[in-house]
């Protein structure tokens, strides 16, 4: 098929003209017998695909999606705009200010691409269960919290079944601080996941304990002191919120009465709001860096049309990593699968029982397992811990368990149990409970 | 897009498809806790430390007993709260001593001095890493990073009152103007 019978007729045809030479022309990495091009376009304009977050990444993320020929994207970010995201937010104008993100970034976008539906979420990524997420075919983050890439993670990795390879979500994470950030490619199951990275993320720098409650010698030294030792001490307010000008207000005084004590000078209002909401800098060209690396994968993934990070394979990427910090550097390597990690390092298995065992049964059970022979096996459900060996005061607290039924502690079929053994460093065992 | 697709079930060929099958809605436990279950199963704690969960099925919280069986602190029975949050092992774990007492890395308010906690802490550490540090608070008290720098000035300065202050303290008596808690079992 020729690239000129799908250039349609309008002002269209102009706006999608390379995108359409890209998607409609057999690239090196292309099997040419197999390739339809306009297969690949039609593949993509039904496509669902979901953006989390609609902040400093996620503005540049629809933005670039739309652009690149996604026509059905969806978006949920919980929070509203507030006034200082104005300068790298360039979805928000001032009146929008107090809105929802995603509502505001939706309407924007659909606006100036036409063509695009965006549908918005206003709300957490956990509020929706499976059902939802099976609906979309890849996932694109850009998330400002490790907590929120753990759940969507762990979720979709849970997600996939074997039987089904449509329950595998391919997930893009962006993410920026400061002058660095990364972009990476999770394929769940297939490949490392996030979990399995998690030490890729640095900690926070923290101050010892002691410099602080001792010889402070920086401004945020003395804000941290009215943080975490004098807060506590004199518990103004029964709740810290960091959102409540009162309260920092109360920390900044603190710090400032602190910095005078110890002669230090440059406790601002605005310095203790950013030590105490840990705020680093964003700053907007490495937002959009990490955006274009993550739709870029994204329209790899979707149109097959050039060689994509997190490919199986021996030495296939999965990570680009990105430093503005001196000049520019960008190293893009593989990040292995780990064996032991809790989340992708064992598929939950089925496990038949019978709910009228108990639970000592179930646990004798294990040692005969084939794959495991566990012999001193822990195992937990989800919010309840069911039996475990270590340590001995757990262990006395959790016995009574032992002698009653599957069906008198509650677990039902579809229950996951997570069972460990000292046996097996660091290895989690995951079962999913079916009833005989 | 269809190409992992096909990807996926060339990988699933060559892996067994033993236990291919799952049923129902399933209910996950977190990666934290998961992670939790595992460092509690890799605890040791020897004969001076103990754990009591306030409850059972949530492991995020729990208390830890220490009685020191050498050192200055020898004799007394003190508790610490752990708090894992679920962004363990991203985050350490709050830990914070419930008897006020004398030593100069542990403030009046029970924070703790300990370099794992805060500055130091790595996911790779786990809850084993900070509770042998704990128990080395007590072995080695520390003068050099004080959180209490009345008791760490006394340890520097004299090592021997600082010890019959520690005797003092763990009794229930008053070292400097200020009343301790009894920690040291009749």
């Amino acid at each position: 098929m020729s690239s000129a019978a799908l250039l349609r007729p309008g002002s269209d045809v102009k706006r999608w003209k390379y995108l359409d030479n890209v998607r409609t022309r057999p690239g090196a990495f292309i099997d040419p017998d197999e390739f339809d091009g306009q297969a690949v376009v039609d593949n993509m304009n039904q496509m669902k695909i979901l953006v989390i977050g609609a902040g400093g990444l996620g503005c540049e993320i629809l933005k670039n999606l739309a652009l690149s020929g996604f026509k059905n994207i969806s978006v949920i970010d919980m929070d509203t705009i507030d006034i200082s995201n104005l300068n790298r937010q360039f979805l928000f104008r001032h009146a929008d200010v107090g809105k929802f993100k995603a509502e505001v970034a939706a309407k924007f976008v659909e606006k100036r691409v036409k063509g695009v539906k965006i549908t918005p979420y206003n709300c957490k990524i956990q509020d929706f269960d499976e059902d939802f997420y099976q609906q979309f075919q890849i996932v694109v983050c850009g998330l400002d919290s490790i907590e929120a890439r753990r759940w969507i993670n762990a979720t979709l990795v849970g997600m996939v079944d074997d039987e089904n390879p449509d329950s595998m979500k391919p997930l893009i994470d962006g993410g920026t601080e400061g002058f660095k950030g990364q972009a990476r490619v999770i394929l769940p199951t297939m490949g490392s996941c996030i979990e399995c990275q998690l030490d890729m993320h640095a900690p926070r720098a923290a101050v010892p304990l002691c410099t602080l409650a001792s010889i402070p010698r920086q401004p945020e030294h003395c804000i941290e002191w009215a943080h975490v030792i004098a807060w506590d001490k004199e518990k103004p307010f029964p709740q810290l919120d960091k959102d409540d000008p009162e309260h920092i207000t109360w920390l900044y005084q603190k710090a400032l009465e602190r910095a005078r004590e110890f002669n230090i000078s440059g406790v601002t209002y605005s310095l203790t709001q950013g030590v105490v909401k840990n705020i680093i800098p964003a700053i907007a060209a490495t937002n959009s860096v990490i955006a274009a690396a993550c739709c870029n994968e994204a329209l790899k993934i979707a149109s097959s049309c050039a060689p994509f990070l997190g490919s199986p394979g021996e030495a296939e990427p999965n990570y680009m990593m990105y430093s503005g910090n001196d000049s520019i550097y960008t190293y893009t390597f593989k990040h292995e699968k780990k064996d032991d990690c809790p989340v992708c390092g064992s598929k939950a298995k089925t496990l038949k029982v019978n709910p009228r065992w108990t639970l000592q049964e179930l646990i004798e059970s294990f040692a005969t397992l084939p794959e495991a022979q566990l012999k001193k096996p822990s195992v937990r459900a989800e919010g309840k811990t069911l039996y475990m060996q270590f340590p001995p005061g757990l262990e006395e607290q959790t016995r009574p368990n032992l002698g009653k039924t599957l069906e008198e502690l509650g677990l039902t079929a579809g229950t996951e149990i997570a069972v460990t053994d000292p046996a097996f460093m660091g290895v989690t065992f995951n079962f999913n409970l079916s009833f005989a | 897009m269809l190409k992992i697709w096909s990807m996926k079930k060339e990988q699933q060929k060559a892996e067994n498809a033993a236990g291919a099958e799952s049923g129902g809605k399933k209910k996950k436990v977190t990666a934290a806790q998961l992670r939790v279950q595992k460092d509690l199963s890799e605890l040791s704690l020897g004969s001076t430390m103990k754990t009591e969960f306030p409850d059972p099925d949530d492991i995020l919280n729990f208390i830890l007993y220490i009685e020191p069986d050498e050192g200055m602190y020898k004799g007394g029975k003190f508790s610490f709260t752990f708090n894992i949050t679920p962004n363990f092992p991203h985050e350490p774990p709050k830990v914070q001593c419930r008897e006020k007492i004398y030593h100069p890395n542990i403030d009046l308010e029970g924070k703790v001095c300990l370099n794992i906690l805060r500055e130091d802490w790595k996911p790779v550490l786990n809850l084993n890493a900070v509770i042998v540090g704990l128990q080395f608070l007590f072995l080695e008290p520390n003068a050099s990073d004080p959180l209490n720098k009345e008791a760490a000035e006394d340890l520097r300065s004299n090592r021997e009152g600082f010890k019959r202050n520690v005797r003092t303290a763990m009794s229930g008596g008053t070292v400097k103007g200020q009343t301790y808690e009894r920690v040291v079992s009749q």
